[in-house]
């Protein structure tokens, strides 16, 4: 007899409750302050005077089941058994016995889990799957990740910024990494290579036509198949058009290059959320390890250490020195791609005779 | 006992230097199963040519339509065959983790347990929208490691035109900021809504992102349709005493360059007794000086949340940020609740009714107007919503004096 299919529970998301750590639980909407005992650190106080010491480690993000297993045995271990996770995927150990904070830490530093991430430090980067996983990258993004970090490690186990710094990478120019103090991004050079033999067959050629910002396709009979065509004048090569189309193949080994923005930041601190803007670019993409990339975002960051005020975030930062005197502290080449000419780019140019010298 | 594993000397040098290393991740993974011995073939294949070789398809589980990210290799010999047999099929199950993302070492053990009999063992905490990536199983297993995972209490997360997994800050559970019970906010929105999650078929995403307080950890203002944000009404909490003490330990010179004069609304002045004076009236909750004073300044005590509607990132208009949509809503009582499920419920039926496909609600209210989006879910105007009124002319306004007369009614009754 034919047994009953499974139906999925439709259980939604999960309460945590159970999950939490037994302070964190007891003290639910009850703490009254924090500070930071080292980097890596946190301590917060409770209304009630019970504490709880955070211990934020950096993770691979892509993580096997046995780096899975030890951070577990080393919870268990050297922990309460209770973790969580960041938003930039590190892992969080609390513990309520402030004498557990130093073995931790040091068993974590044995087994190569840098301890920081806290405060003024460069965060962990925020990442996607590029080739590991996606199906439109341009590039990688934990082989991007695990190069950057490891130059910029001490950056994160200290707290020697003027505030955060939260980067991002995206693998192709949709940018799924999201907005950035500092944000890496594939910027696509060329028009799609198109595969008019495939269009017809791969693609619903009206949704690819309204997927473009700029108007450049349409459809057209090539080589006797009806297939679509770019206006490669219009065309800003922002590959849009290749996820609902793969024969619109944006992809290119020797085109595809990387951008660099500055300046994103969500929170509403000081200054209203702003959105990162463009500052270097046809950067090359070079795997394994893209030294280039490495070598621009270190000077910037060098740059914001030693000239921003306490607190200023990048975006900050720029704002009071001026876009000027930024890409004369960076060396970078400022050019006529600087200049925004999409919608609403009137806001960014400079109206007024406010000019530094 | 694996297959022999490829030579991968560009992913080899992934493994040098200070960071955790995935490829070493990969390569332990790899001495256990053919599958990640060949997902390292395609990897490194990749890097070599710097191509990527997934293409999607469609995989689901049973009674859900979305959830399961499928991969198959475009990898191929000549004959037509994978190069990489065992990472042929590579999907990855999204799956929804606790709302605050707390876990006990059991719960993630037992994740390991399953993924390691049903798939590669590789597993990410966690994806971009927040869920648990689950990479890398055959189409035959997707549906056994989903039953596994739902038996343990764990959902399929969103994928596709569809409500998308959300997000809510660490908040209540350990921070002095939190202005909101972010997770029961999370969890009453995503769970009212997992139909539109699992059967998808809005226009385009929709995501809702949880922070309990201005600084946004969350990133809801620009990565979500729907930012909840906790706040404060009333007066910043001040401990005078511990405003002296931390300038009498950081000078007044270090309070006056990095917190007064750092308030956008130049709201706060330093007397000369070192205790603080707030103009509560222009605080805009920008968090900055408690931020930097937590112990001596904390939010209000009449807390609840602003609600922004229409972050997206780029495609076809370029980065939007939310537009705030309710400058304040309590969030105490069940109807408190039930009332942002409603607002919730009314904006993703105007947006399945009138976005175009593939348009973000934040587009779809670029293109129509603010005005239009408010009449449509039942809003009313409100000061809060613009950052100033409009500087041009060009539009007809035939109709001043009823909408005068809406205001008047609305200040009559008390709103």
């Amino acid at each position: 007899m034919a047994e009953a299919l499974r139906m999925p529970i439709e259980s939604g998301v999960p309460d945590p409750m159970p999950l939490m750590h037994p302070t964190l639980k007891a003290n639910f909407g009850e703490w009254k302050y924090h500070d930071r005992p080292r980097p890596g650190v946190l301590r917060h106080v409770a209304n009630n005077g019970d504490q709880v010491w955070t211990v934020r480690a950096g993770t691979q993000r892509q993580m096997d089941v046995s780096t899975i297993r030890l951070l577990c045995d080393i919870a268990d271990q050297f922990a309460d058994g209770h973790v969580r996770f960041t938003i930039r995927s590190n892992i969080e150990y609390m513990v309520s016995d402030e004498s557990k904070v130093k073995p931790l830490i040091d068993k974590l530093g044995e087994h190569g889990f840098p301890v920081g991430g806290t405060g003024p430090s460069v965060a962990m980067i925020s990442h996607t799957q590029g080739w590991l996983h996606c199906d439109i990258p341009g590039t990688d993004a934990s082989g991007v990740v695990k190069s950057l970090m490891d130059e910029l490690h001490d950056d994160f186990t200290h707290e020697n910024m003027p505030n955060r710094v939260h980067m991002t990478t995206s693998c192709c120019q949709i940018n799924c990494g999201g907005q950035g103090d500092i944000a890496i991004n594939i910027q696509y050079s060329k028009p799609p290579t198109i595969n008019h033999d495939l269009v017809a067959n791969a693609c619903e050629r009206p949704t690819v036509v309204a997927r473009c910002p700029v108007a450049a396709i349409r459809p057209a009979m090539v080589n006797g198949k009806p297939s679509l065509e770019v206006d490669e004048k219009k065309c800003i090569c922002c590959g849009a058009c290749y996820p609902p189309c793969p024969p619109m193949q944006i992809n290119s080994p020797e085109n595809n290059k990387l951008a660099i923005w500055v300046g994103g930041k969500h929170s509403n601190a000081r200054s209203k959320p702003m959105f990162h803007k463009l500052v270097a670019a046809d950067i090359p993409n070079n795997p394994p390890r893209w030294p280039e990339v490495a070598v621009i975002v270190k000077k910037i960051l060098s740059c914001y250490r030693e000239d921003a005020k306490d607190w200023e975030r990048i975006g900050d930062w720029v704002e009071r020195i001026g876009w000027p005197r930024f890409f004369e502290l960076t060396e970078l080449p400022f050019t006529k791609f600087h200049i925004d000419d999409w919608r609403g780019a009137r806001k960014s140019l400079n109206a007024s005779t406010h000019i530094r010298f | 006992m694996a297959k022999k594993q490829h030579d991968t000397p560009n992913l080899d040098q992934l493994e040098s230097g200070p960071w955790p290393s995935f490829v070493t991740g990969l390569k332990r993974l790899a001495s256990k199963n053919d599958m990640a011995v060949d997902l390292m073939g395609q990897l490194e294949s990749s890097y070599q040519d710097k191509k990527g070789y997934w293409k999607g398809g469609t995989v689901g589980v049973r009674g859900y339509g979305g959830g399961i990210i499928p991969r198959f290799t475009e990898l191929k010999n000549e004959d037509g065959t994978p190069k990489f047999p065992d990472a042929a099929e590579f999907h990855t199950l999204r799956v929804m983790p606790p709302a605050g993302m707390h876990y006990d070492t059991d719960t993630l053990r037992k994740m390991c347990d399953i993924w390691e009999r049903h798939g590669s063992g590789l597993i990410a905490f966690h994806g971009q929208s927040g869920d648990i990536m689950f990479q890398g199983a055959t189409t035959d297993k997707v549906q056994d490691a989903f039953d596994e995972l739902n038996d343990m209490g764990y959902d399929l997360g969103g994928a596709g035109p569809a409500v998308r997994t959300g997000m809510s800050c660490v908040g209540s559970a350990r921070c002095e900021h939190s202005c909101a019970n972010e997770q029961k906010i999370h969890r009453n929105l995503v769970n009212n809504f997992l139909d539109d999650m699992h059967r998808p078929s809005l226009p385009y995403k929709f995501k809702f992102k949880v922070s309990g307080c201005p600084n946004d950890c969350m990133n809801s203002i620009h990565r979500s349709d729907f930012a909840v944000i906790g706040t404060w009404r009333d007066d910043i909490k001040v401990d005078q005493a511990e405003v002296v003490n931390f300038v009498n330990d950081k000078g007044r010179k270090y309070v006056i360059d990095s917190v007064v004069s750092r308030c956008p609304t130049n709201a706060l002045s330093l007397n000369d007794d070192n205790t603080l004076d707030i103009d509560n009236r222009n605080c805009v909750r920008c968090m900055h000086c408690i931020n930097v004073m937590t112990k001596a300044l904390s939010p209000g005590d009449d807390k609840g949340i602003t609600l922004l509607i229409g972050g997206k990132r780029t495609l076809k208009i370029g980065d939007t940020m939310g537009t705030v949509i309710k400058p304040f809503m309590k969030m105490e009582t069940e109807e408190d609740y039930e009332a942002l499920v409603e607002i919730a419920e009314n904006v993703i039926d105007f947006f399945a009714e009138n976005a175009l496909e593939h348009e973000r609600t934040g587009e779809m209210i670029e293109r129509i107007g603010l005005v239009n989006f408010l009449e449509g879910v039942e809003i009313d105007v409100d000061p809060n919503m613009i950052a100033s009124p409009r500087q041009s002319s060009y539009v007809r306004m035939d109709d001043w004096a009823e909408e005068v007369e809406k205001w008047e009614e609305r200040k009559a009754s008390g709103e």
